[in-house]
């Protein structure tokens, strides 16, 4: 074991994977000789050369394209988009071929498409947005949201072994401000599986990425009230852990639905209602959600501030809750 | 239009205009504290590359259009944008452009003609049809101007856009300043054409390679490309060759250059060709050029102080304005008088 951060777990990943397989090799803009804007893929060039690590024309579209050429063709492709706001570029392939491909041709199109995601960093509506709404929509992909090091090693490892499509996005927030002890060698986190961050009994709050931070600070302060939540990591949306979030409702019989991604449209709009159908005869209150403000993500400190979700958010939804 | 000295003293002073400000951006950047920052988020510069910005806006005229890329401080400043204005936007002020919604150099001013920055590289280029199909159906003899990178030339919606303009004939001129990087990398990376002007011919436009670092070559090849979108003859595509003498942001210190490449292009630096020139031309001396390089000073002083004493955005307005208020009818269009 040792410590690595989380931007540092991914990179171990990819390291490990391409020492692997021949078959996996890295693409996206700026990702060789510089390693790519926020690091990630430092020193993969020096190592594995530039056929298997390359730079590609500021063209998302065509980034997507040869990801599903390639991994059609039997590689594994890993391609990065340099900050996920711009795979809105490339919507036409991603969609329209990557997501239906295997069932409508029935042969699997292995890649994985890297995405730094989120915001908190000050730095505007064009390189901040939560879209997984979006792909979550979609059937055919695969979205997974790590929040930890070693499950952003291991999913990314699961990622690339993985069959379909995998949106891989990663919370940039996280990159260099988390660390942890992680296995050195080759493991998988395998996907569609959720974790139990933190146990309880009188709530349940499911969250993912950016925000299990929160809503773990959350649940400790709510602690200090004497209200015990369990705190839920989706870590995939899709394939969803339905089974977790019914055994934990099954225990608690409330829950919140927290994400960094707005409210209104959200994946926990969708999970809500799921578990509504499916926990029906469960539930002790409705289930509320918590998300970002429907507004663009603004960049001035005091705005951003007020349109993310907070700790005093959360709070206040899970007195309303259990008041009910 | 005559190349008189008072217009090459007004290039001039735009191209010196434009570094004052931009190195103040850098100095703000680099001694800044980090917990309470003064800029948010970074600065991106176009020193080494502010004479095509400079000299392309003084082509525009009144009720003509511009939209900018990431490198344009220069043709912001041509359009009447105050450094005043730019500070309270790199610092996040309520007063700001974008009421400090937005940073740095995301910006555009409605009333000023100058289309909102997209930040999706090349995605201007398609607006600027917009506007000038629009130009076309009023009728108005009026042209967009519309800029961006090597890099941005390699999106799908920048060959689209020309396909578009050219079946259109519309009044556009997309201006590709070349400056050798897109962030890391380098042209060849990008595209495999010798010049970026070449790929004219495969929309049946008109192309021309300039020299983007000679700030009176840029303005005198936007008048023609001006002229010639405004004849009907279907829109330019005018590549400026430069350098982009600093790295992507302040954050980066462009250590993915060649020292040699550097050198030989700080030889060209387009504020030194100028002011050679007007030495040459007119009577313009060292004395004047000490003289311009202090008032400009002073103005970046005054204007980054003032823009400091602003107050930011309250979080009570955070929701206000994601919405126009009432309907189409009742919108005051200020200055774009049914430019909509
Ligand atoms: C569609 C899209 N993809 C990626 C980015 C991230 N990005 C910002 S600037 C940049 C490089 C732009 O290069 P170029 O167009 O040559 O302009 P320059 O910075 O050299 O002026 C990239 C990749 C973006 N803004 N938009």
């Amino acid at each position: 074991m040792v410590e690595m951060t989380y931007g540092g777990a991914i990179r171990q990943a990819l390291f490990t994977a391409m020492a692997a397989d021949d078959d996996v090799y890295v693409f996206g803009e700026d990702v060789a000789k510089f390693g790519g804007v926020f690091g990630i893929t430092k020193g993969l060039y020096e190592k594995f050369g530039p056929k298997r690590v390359k730079n590609t024309p500021l063209s998302e579209g065509a980034i997507i394209g040869e990801a599903i050429g390639a991994a059609l063709y039997g590689l594994k492709p890993v391609a990065e988009i340099q900050f996920s706001d711009f795979i809105t570029t490339a919507m036409s392939p991603l969609i329209d071929v990557a997501a239906n491909y295997h069932y409508r041709n029935n042969a699997s199109l292995p890649l994985v498409i890297r995405m730094p995601s989120g915001g908190g960093m000050r730095i505007g509506n064009f390189h901040s947005k939560c879209l997984e709404a979006w792909f979550y929509h979609v059937p055919g992909l695969k979205i997974v949201v790590p929040s930890t090091p070693r499950d952003a090693k291991g999913m990314l490892l699961a990622a690339i072994k993985d069959p379909d499509p995998v949106l891989f996005l990663e919370q940039k927030k996280l990159y260099y401000t988390v660390k942890e002890e992680v296995e050195e060698e080759y493991f998988e986190i395998p996907l569609g599986f959720a974790r139990t961050v933190r146990a309880g009994s009188d709530l349940t709050l499911v969250t993912y990425g950016a925000m299990v931070g929160l809503g773990l600070e959350a649940s400790q302060e709510a602690s200090k009230q004497g209200i015990s939540v369990e705190v839920i990591d989706l870590r995939t949306l899709t394939p969803l852990d339905e089974a977790t979030l019914k055994t934990s409702l099954a225990k608690t019989h409330r829950a919140i639905l927290l994400h960094e991604a707005v409210k209104r449209g959200g994946v926990g709009g969708d999970i809500a209602s799921l578990l509504m159908e499916n926990c029906f005869e469960d539930l002790a209150a409705p289930l509320l959600r918590v998300g970002a403000e429907f507004c663009p993500v603004p960049a001035a400190p005091a705005l951003e501030d007020a349109y993310l979700p907070s700790v005093e958010k959360v709070l206040a939804a899970i007195d309303r809750v259990m008041k009910y | 239009m005559e190349l008189t000295p008072d217009l090459l003293k007004t290039l001039y002073r735009y191209l010196v205009t434009t570094r004052t400000l931009e190195n103040r951006v850098a100095t703000i950047c680099q001694s800044q504290n980090a917990n309470d920052p003064l800029i948010v988020g970074k600065g991106y510069l176009s020193a080494g590359q502010e004479a095509i910005s400079v000299g392309a806006a003084h082509a525009l005229r009144q009720g003509d259009w511009l939209a900018v890329g990431h490198r344009d401080m220069g043709a912001h400043l041509v359009r009447g944008i105050t450094p005043q204005e730019i500070f309270a936007q790199y610092f996040c002020r309520a007063t700001s452009l974008t009421q400090g919604r937005d940073e740095n150099i995301h910006f555009g001013c409605t009333d000023k003609k100058i289309l909102g920055f997209i930040s999706h590289m090349g995605a201007s280029a398609c607006v600027a049809n917009g506007l000038a199909a629009a130009m076309k159906y009023r009728g108005d003899p009026n042209f967009v101007l519309t800029t961006f990178g090597d890099g941005a030339s390699s999106q799908g919606i920048v060959h689209e856009s020309l396909n578009y303009a050219a079946v259109f004939k519309l009044p556009v001129v997309f201006i590709i300043n070349n400056n050798g990087y897109a962030i890391s990398t380098p042209v060849q990376e990008q595209f495999a054409v010798k010049n970026l002007a070449d790929r004219a011919a495969g929309y049946g436009i008109s192309g021309i390679l300039v020299d983007g670092n000679d700030v009176v070559a840029v303005y005198q090849n936007a008048l023609k490309a001006r002229d010639h979108v405004l004849a009907g003859k279907g829109p330019v595509l005018m590549e400026c060759k430069t350098m982009r003498m600093c790295g992507h942001g302040t954050h980066d210190s462009a250590g993915y250059v060649p020292r040699d490449e550097i050198e030989a292009w700080e030889k060209r630096d387009p504020l030194l060709l100028m002011k050679e020139q007007l030495v040459k031309e007119i009577d313009f001396t060292e004395e004047a050029d000490k003289k311009l390089s202090l008032e400009v000073n002073e103005l970046i002083e005054a204007a980054w102080q003032a823009a400091a004493k602003a107050s930011g955005p309250r979080a009570e307005d955070l929701l206000t304005g994601v919405y126009t208020e009432g309907n189409l009818s009742d919108v005051n269009f200020r200055g774009r008088s049914r430019m909509l």
